[in-house]
């Protein structure tokens, strides 16, 4: 139970980010998923290659992650004349493949080991019955600070407000004289980074390889699309939803486990398009 | 301040501005009239570089030069910052904003913070109904109200020019009436030149220290407005005040004035 909240407080994580990107430029970011792995890997090479203390390889990681995402944006998306949504799609699956080869080629295909300065057979029991590992802990304290962080950032901040500005209405954003450009490569980059902190969760959790980020990002997507893809509050219930929702099929059916995902999104697009938690905004002319 | 000087602008292989040239003076009121599809929005948004998605060398001819500089290369948020506002057709406002976070954005060029609080008074002094509303969403406003919002916003950047398009748009004629008291008040209080796109002509020469006519993308007359509401070819097509039907049944404007 614990558990499964705890994964789905990573799904919500991950979806935060690709939330993030969807919001500002409505693209749904496929390379997201590769992103993370990618800044992942770079946390492993630091840490296995340099032998640095994990805070400072996590430190570094982040920045990687950050200017990762801004470049991503600025070599792919950014040229893209005329882009129509569906042509950006297909820019971020390029990214994806492009990403996952190069991190195959540069530190293999086979599994890696990768841990977080966690020992995650540590437990604890508070209430009888209940357990929580540390991993647990960690995630959910990430995921509260990160949250919070983002709550304030987007209510508070000349920036952050600019940011919804931007995904409001692109075109008032520019006459107001904001860089939209500019927005675009920070979503890119702030993306990028909580997509890499959930990432590395991940890869603590199972290993790391260049594929592994593959299931996690659908499960997140799916997550995404139950939250509906635009609130990041409604995104962090529906990550909550699907790790409970998967757990539970893992329990009871094991073999629908790695299915349930799809099914959600598949009844999510039928029922309810815009998701459990949007408000819906109809423009007024 | 604003001088235009043969400007050509295309929408891919339509030529939608044939070469307009205008100047606007420092506190006037300065109106452009004419007909849908005349290409009046088109000078504003070439004036703005907002149609620089289109292509990147818009306007492809001519030059455009605000305070002695030439602002036809720059990017938009580098003309906001020199003082060019704009208030598009169609209010545009952030719908899920509030009218407060809204006004705001106006400022977004501005670092200044405390001078920007004075503003937003001034603002709301303009408009006292935006200040009963500031907690609202943008969206959940009438469309007179959010005319206001797009023009309070529009003069939180200290504008030495402020273009409007078509403020009356959709909007009662009482409404349109408060809506023009208020760009006078801001053109003479303020001392911000204003540049206005209208099709509501009667209003416009009301308002106005000198309009352009324009048609199919060029400039037919430029008068003062006294003359032009005196004109009889403007009274048949804009003010409604018909004569007699010519022969075809309609007649252009024989093009008295023409830069070229």
């Amino acid at each position: 139970m614990v558990e499964g909240l705890a994964i789905g407080a990573c799904y919500g994580l991950f979806a935060t980010a690709v939330v993030i990107i969807y919001k500002t430029s409505e693209v749904v970011n496929f390379a997201q998923g590769e992103m993370a792995m990618f800044s992942s890997f770079v946390a492993f090479h630091i840490l296995s290659a340099y032998q640095y203390p994990f805070w400072l390889a996590f430190v570094i990681t982040m920045l990687f992650s950050i200017l990762l995402g801004i470049l991503i944006e600025f070599l792919f998306l950014r040229p893209a004349k005329h882009p129509s949504i569906l042509g950006m799609i297909v820019i971020t699956l390029g990214a994806e493949m492009f990403l996952m080869g190069l991190a195959s080629w540069k530190w293999g295909a086979e599994q890696k080991f990768f841990s977080l300065p966690l020992n995650p057979s540590v437990t604890y029991e508070p209430v009888k019955g209940m357990i929580i590992t540390n991993w647990a802990i960690a995630v959910f304290a990430v995921t509260a600070c990160i949250m919070l962080f983002l709550y304030i950032f987007f209510k508070f901040t000349r920036l952050g407000v600019a940011m919804r500005a931007t995904q409001q209405n692109k075109h008032a954003a520019k006459i107001m004289g904001i860089r939209t450009e500019r927005i675009f490569s920070f979503a890119w980059g702030f993306s990028s980074l909580i997509g890499a902190v959930a990432g590395m969760f991940f890869a603590s959790r199972a290993t790391l390889d260049p594929a592994f980020m593959m299931e996690p990002f659908l499960r997140a997507f799916a997550a995404a699309v139950l939250g509906g893809l635009m609130s990041i509050p409604g995104v962090i219930i529906g990550g909550a939803l699907m790790g409970l929702i998967e757990n539970f099929f893992g329990y009871f059916w094991p073999h629908w486990k790695p299915i349930i995902a799809f099914i959600v999104i598949i009844l999510v697009l039928c029922l309810r398009p815009s998701g459990l938690f949007t408000k819906h905004y109809v423009k007024k002319v | 301040m604003l001088k235009v000087n043969n400007i050509e602008t295309w929408y891919d292989l339509i030529r939608a501005l044939h070469g307009i040239s205008f100047e606007v003076k420092q506190g006037d009121i300065v109106t452009l009239l004419g007909s849908n599809g005349a290409g009046k929005s088109t000078i504003l948004k070439t004036i703005m570089r907002l149609l620089y998605d289109l292509k990147e060398e818009q306007p492809e001819k001519g030059t455009i030069e605000f305070m002695g500089e030439r602002i036809d290369r720059k990017n938009t948020d580098e003309i906001v910052r020199m003082g060019i506002s704009y208030v598009p057709e169609g209010r545009e406002v952030f719908p899920e904003l509030s009218v407060l976070e809204n006004i705001m954005m106006g400022a977004y060029t501005r670092r200044d913070r405390k001078t920007i609080k004075d503003d937003i008074d001034h603002v709301f002094d303009h408009f006292p109904i935006l200040k009963a509303r500031k907690d609202q969403e943008a969206g959940h406003l009438s469309g007179g109200e959010q005319q206001m919002l797009a023009i309070g916003r529009a003069l939180m950047s200290r504008p030495k020019l402020l273009m409007l398009d078509e403020p009356s748009l959709g909007l009662s004629p009482l409404l349109t009436r408060d809506i023009f008291t208020i760009i006078r008040d801001i053109n003479q209080k303020d001392g911000v030149t204003i540049l206005l796109v209208e099709q509501n002509v009667n209003m416009a020469l009301k308002y106005a220290n000198f309009a352009f006519m324009m048609e199919n993308g060029r400039i037919v007359r430029a008068e003062k407005p006294e003359i032009l509401r005196e004109d009889e070819d403007v009274k048949e097509f804009y003010l409604g005040i018909a004569k007699e039907t010519s022969v075809k049944g309609y007649q252009r404007y024989r093009r008295k004035v023409r830069f070229r």
